[in-house]
C-alpha cells in the first residue's frame, strides 16, 4: 500500500486546508511548546488500576494540532506501519472537525484508540517530525491520534463502517488479538460472513490478557468488539482450531479461507539453575492471572503472588507492564532486571517514564544467572551477574558481556520472568500442510499467504513478538488478499 | 456455556458429570483433557476427559471436591450451565500393541482419565490388569466400567475395607511378580505416582505418568504447568500430560503443586463460610 502521492497533494490544496495552514505563520506555530499528557500522580497510581494517562481536552488537542506545519512531504506518514494520513487529521482537529478527523484515521487504521495508547511513537511517526531536524520535540501525533479516537466515542456518534451486501462467503479468522479483530473487521465491509475463533473464553488476544488496564483498559477494546459485532462478526471464544476442530474439519462446514493470527504466545525462560522454584512465573501467567482472571480481585478465584520483593527480568513492554503491576498489587521493593542499559531498552519510552517515577528500582547491566530458594521451594534469592557493554555487532547495537566475577545477591520472594516470546506453535502443530520458518513463525508471502492457498495468516504468528499496529496492518492486508484470492477463485 | 445433563454421586466428595460440548467429544481421544470455567469468576482449572457419548455429543468429567472451584462445580445440578469449557487438549495417549500385560494403576479420581486409557488398550488387543487403590471402599470408583474393559482387577484400599489391604504399589508387585508387564500408566495423585515409577522403575518396566500440574490457559501460553522432565522444562498442557514416569522430576512438582496452597486453603474457608 504505497502512498498515493498525487491525491495527498491535490488534498493539501483543499480551501480549508489552505486556509487552516495560512491562518498561522510556521514560525509562530514552531514557537509553541509540545502539550503535556494529564497523568494521575504517581504516588496515587500506583496502588490504584486508574487509567495513567487522563488524556488531553479539546483545546489542548487543538493548540497541539497547531504546532504541525502541514509539510508538504510529511515524514510522519513514512514513519506509520499503516500510513495513516497524520497532517490531514491534524488539520481536521485544528479547525475542530474532530468527527472528520477519527474519519481519516479510520481510513487505514481500525483501532485508534488502542494504537494511541500504545503505539512506540516516538520510533515511529514522531521520529521522523521536521520538529527533530530543529531539536524539537516532535507533535504528539499518539496523544492526538487517542484524543480523537477517544472524543469520536465518547460523542456517541461513532460510526459503524458500512458493510456491503452479505455474499454468504464463510471466513475465520483464528485468534481475537489486534490481527484477527482487523481483518474481521475488513472482510465484514466487504460483506463476507465471518467468525473469528478464540481459544480463551475472552475476545481480544494480547489486548485483554496481556496489556493490563492502567495502560489500555478493557473497556475501550470491548466497544472495538461491539462494533465488529454490530457489523455481524460471529465470535466462537473457548474454541481452539487444531484441537477443537482443525482447518479440514471447518473447511467441510462450509469455510472458505483462513486467517491465523495466533500471537507469539509461548513464553521463554532462561534455563538457569532454580527457575521453577515456586514464585517464578513468565509475565504471561503473572499478567493473565491478574488481566484476564483478576487474580487481585477478591472476588474471583484465581490466585496470584502478592510478592514483597519482586524482581522482573527483562526490558520491553511486557517488563514494564509486569513491574508496574507488581507495584500495584503492593511490592515493597520492584526491581527491573535488565543486561543492557537504558538506551538498549525495547520498551516504549513513555512506560519507561512512567515505571520511573511510580517508584521502579532500574537495576541495568544485571543478568541473573540462578535462583536459590527456601526449604519449602519458594525463590528467596536471585544472583546476578554483572554486564558491561561490549563492542558493537554489525547492527550497531552493543551487546552485553560479563564482568568477570563480578556477582550480585538481592533478596526476592517472586520473579517474574519476561525475557520474550516465541510462536504459538498450536497451529502449525495440528496442520503440518502449513510451512514454518526455523524461528516457528509460519511462512508467509508478500500478501500474507501461507504454503496453503487458502489460509493466510499475520500478526506475531509471522513476525514473532511485534506490535499492535504490525498486527494490525498485517490484519487489513491480508483481508484484501483473501478477497482478491476468493473473487478469483469462485 | 455449557450445559450439564447427567450427575452422579460416586461418594460424597466424588462426583460424575456428564457436560455437553458435541465438538469435544467428537474430538477427544484418550489422554485428553479440558478446561473449565465454572462461572464469570471462576478460574481455569484442567479436567480430564473421562468418557465422552457421541450420540448425545457430550463429555464425561469425573470431580473431586478439594477447593472453591470444584466445590462450586460439583454443586452445579442437571438442568445448570458451566460458564467455559474448552478442549480437548494434551497430547493423546499412545496407545502399541505390547508384548506382555499392561499394567494400569488408578488412585482416587485418577481412574477417571485411567477408564478411557484402558478402553484404548484393550481395543488394540493388550492384556490389561488394572490396580485401582484408595484410602476406603467408598472412594473407588469406576470399578464396574473398568472390570467391563480390563482382562482383571485388583482393588487396594489403605484400610483394608475392600480388596487387599496395601497401597497401590503393593498391588503393582504383585502383578509384576508373577507376569511379564510390557507397559505401565500410573495416574493419581503426585505422590502415588511418583512411588508408583519408582516401583517400576525397579524392573525397568516402561511407564506412563498422566501429570495433574496447576494450569491457567491450558495452551502453552503461560508456563504455570511447567514441569522438568528428563532435566529439561516441559509444559504439561501442550506436551502432556503424559510422559515418561522414570524422567519426570516429582518433588519439584510436588512442591510446585503446594505453590499456591495456603492461598487456596484461605479461600476455601472463606468459601464455606459463606455458603
Ligand atoms: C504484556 C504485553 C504488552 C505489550 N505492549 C505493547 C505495546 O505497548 N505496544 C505494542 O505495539 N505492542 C505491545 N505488545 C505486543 C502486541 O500486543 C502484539 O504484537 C500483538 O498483540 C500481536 O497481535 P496478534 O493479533 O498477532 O496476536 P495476539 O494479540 O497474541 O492474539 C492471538 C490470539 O490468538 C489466540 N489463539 C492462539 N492459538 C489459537 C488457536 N489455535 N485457535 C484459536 N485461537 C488461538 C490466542 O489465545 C490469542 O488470544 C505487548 C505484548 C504483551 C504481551
Ligand atoms: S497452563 Fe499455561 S502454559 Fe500450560
Amino acid at each position: 500500500m504505497a502512498i498515493n502521492e498525487d491525491i495527498l497533494k491535490a488534498e493539501r490544496e483543499e480551501a480549508w486546508r489552505k486556509e487552516v495552514r495560512d491562518s498561522m505563520k510556521p514560525k509562530d506555530r514552531m514557537a509553541l511548546p509540545r502539550v503535556r499528557m494529564h497523568e494521575v500522580d504517581p504516588n496515587v497510581r500506583n496502588k490504584s488500576y486508574v487509567e495513567v494517562n487522563e488524556g488531553l481536552t479539546l483545546e489542548e488537542a487543538r493548540n497541539e494540532a497547531r504546532r504541525c506545519l502541514d509539510c508538504p512531504n510529511p515524514g510522519c506518514m513514512t514513519g506509520c506501519p499503516v500510513e495513516i494520513n497524520i497532517p490531514k487529521f491534524i488539520k481536521n482537529i485544528e479547525r475542530g472537525e474532530i468527527l472528520e478527523a477519527a474519519k481519516v484515521i479510520k481510513q487505514t487504521s481500525t483501532l485508534p484508540a488502542v494504537c494511541g495508547r500504545v503505539c512506540p511513537q516516538e520510533k515511529q511517526c514522531e521520529s521522523k517530525c521536521i520538529y527533530n531536524k530543529q531539536q524539537k520535540e516532535p507533535v504528539a501525533i499518539g496523544y492526538l491520534e487517542r484524543f480523537t479516537a477517544d472524543y469520536e466515542r465518547e460523542s456517541g456518534k461513532m460510526a459503524i463502517p458500512e458493510v456491503a451486501k452479505a455474499n454468504g462467503i464463510k471466513v475465520a479468522a483464528i485468534g481475537s488479538g489486534p490481527a484477527g479483530l482487523t481483518f474481521a473487521g475488513e472482510m465484514a465491509k466487504m460483506g463476507y460472513d465471518v467468525t473469528v475463533f478464540e481459544a480463551l473464553h475472552e475476545i481480544g488476544g494480547v489486548l485483554k490478557y496481556g496489556i493490563p488496564e492502567f495502560r489500555l483498559p478493557n473497556k475501550i477494546v470491548d466497544v472495538e468488539i461491539d462494533n465488529l459485532r454490530k457489523m455481524g462478526v460471529k465470535f466462537e471464544p473457548d474454541f481452539i482450531v487444531g484441537k477443537t476442530a482443525t482447518m479440514n474439519e471447518l473447511r467441510e462446514e462450509g469455510f472458505k479461507a483462513f486467517f491465523v493470527a495466533s500471537g507469539a504466545g509461548l513464553p521463554r525462560f532462561m534455563n538457569i539453575p532454580g527457575e521453577n522454584s515456586i514464585g517464578i512465573m513468565s509475565s504471561n501467567e503473572y499478567l493473565t492471572r491478574v488481566n484476564l482472571m483478576h487474580a487481585a480481585d477478591k472476588a474471583y478465584d484465581t490466585p496470584v503472588f502478592f510478592g514483597k520483593n519482586v524482581a522482573v527480568i527483562g526490558g520491553g513492554n511486557t517488563a514494564m507492564d509486569s513491574v508496574r503491576t507488581a507495584k500495584r498489587l503492593g511490592a515493597e521493593h520492584v526491581y527491573l532486571i535488565y543486561r543492557r542499559s537504558l538506551e538498549e531498552m525495547p520498551a516504549r519510552k513513555e512506560e519507561i517514564k512512567h515505571a520511573q517515577e511510580e517508584g521502579i528500582e532500574f537495576m541495568l547491566l544485571h543478568n541473573p544467572i540462578e535462583y536459590i530458594a527456601d526449604e519449602k521451594g519458594r525463590v528467596c534469592q536471585a544472583k546476578l551477574q554483572v554486564m558491561e557493554l561490549g563492542e558493537p555487532d554489525e547492527r550497531g547495537r552493543r551487546s552485553p558481556v560479563p564482568v568477570e566475577g563480578k556477582i550480585e545477591t538481592i533478596d526476592v520472594d517472586m520473579v517474574v520472568v519476561s525475557v520474550g516470546v516465541s510462536p504459538n506453535p498450536l497451529i502449525p502443530n495440528s496442520h503440518p500442510d502449513l510451512a514454518t520458518t526455523p524461528k516457528g513463525t509460519l511462512e508467509a508471502n508478500d500478501a500474507l499467504q501461507t504454503t496453503r492457498s487458502d489460509v493466510f495468516a499475520g500478526g506475531d504468528i509471522v513476525r514473532g513478538g511485534a506490535t499492535v499496529i504490525l498486527a494490525m496492518g498485517d490484519g487489513r492486508k491480508a483481508a484484501a488478499s483473501m478477497n482478491d484470492y476468493l473473487q478469483n477463485n469462485k | 456455556m455449557n450445559l450439564i445433563v447427567g450427575k452422579e454421586h460416586f461418594s460424597e466428595n466424588v462426583v460424575k458429570l456428564e457436560i455437553e460440548a458435541p465438538r469435544i467429544a467428537k474430538a477427544r481421544r484418550a489422554g485428553h483433557f479440558v478446561i473449565v470455567r465454572v462461572d464469570e469468576n471462576g478460574e481455569r482449572i484442567p479436567l480430564t476427559i473421562a468418557g465422552s457419548d457421541l450420540k448425545k455429543g457430550t463429555i464425561t468429567l469425573v470431580v473431586q471436591r478439594i477447593g472453591v472451584s470444584s466445590d462450586k462445580l460439583t454443586s452445579l445440578n442437571v438442568g445448570d450451565k458451566v460458564c467455559d469449557v474448552v478442549g480437548p487438549l494434551g497430547q493423546a495417549t499412545r496407545i502399541e500393541k505390547q508384548e506382555g500385560t499392561v499394567l494400569c494403576c488408578g488412585g482416587g479420581v485418577g481412574v477417571a482419565p485411567l477408564l478411557p486409557i484402558i478402553q484404548a488398550h484393550k481395543a488394540a488387543g493388550n492384556r490389561v490388569v488394572a490396580v485401582l487403590a484408595a484410602r476406603n471402599k467408598d472412594l473407588i470408583i469406576l470399578e464396574d466400567e473398568v472390570r467391563k474393559s480390563a482382562d482383571e482387577v485388583v482393588i487396594m484400599t489403605d484400610d483394608g475395607s475392600y480388596g487387599k489391604k496395601g497401597v497401590v504399589t503393593v498391588g503393582m508387585e504383585d502383578v509384576i511378580a508373577r507376569e511379564k508387564v510390557s507397559e505401565a500408566v500410573i495416574i493419581g495423585p503426585a505422590i502415588m505416582m511418583k512411588f508408583g515409577a519408582l516401583t517400576t522403575k525397579k524392573y525397568n518396566i516402561p511407564t506412563i505418568v498422566s501429570l495433574n500440574t496447576v494450569m491457567v490457559d491450558g495452551t502453552g501460553m503461560c508456563g504455570a504447568c511447567r514441569v522438568t522432565v528428563g532435566g529439561k522444562t516441559r509444559f504439561v498442557c501442550v506436551d502432556g500430560p503424559e510422559f515418561d514416569a522414570h524422567q519426570v522430576d516429582f518433588d519439584e512438582m510436588l512442591r510446585r503443586m503446594a505453590g499456591f496452597k495456603a492461598e487456596e486453603q484461605e479461600a476455601y474457608k472463606a468459601y464455606i463460610d459463606k455458603k
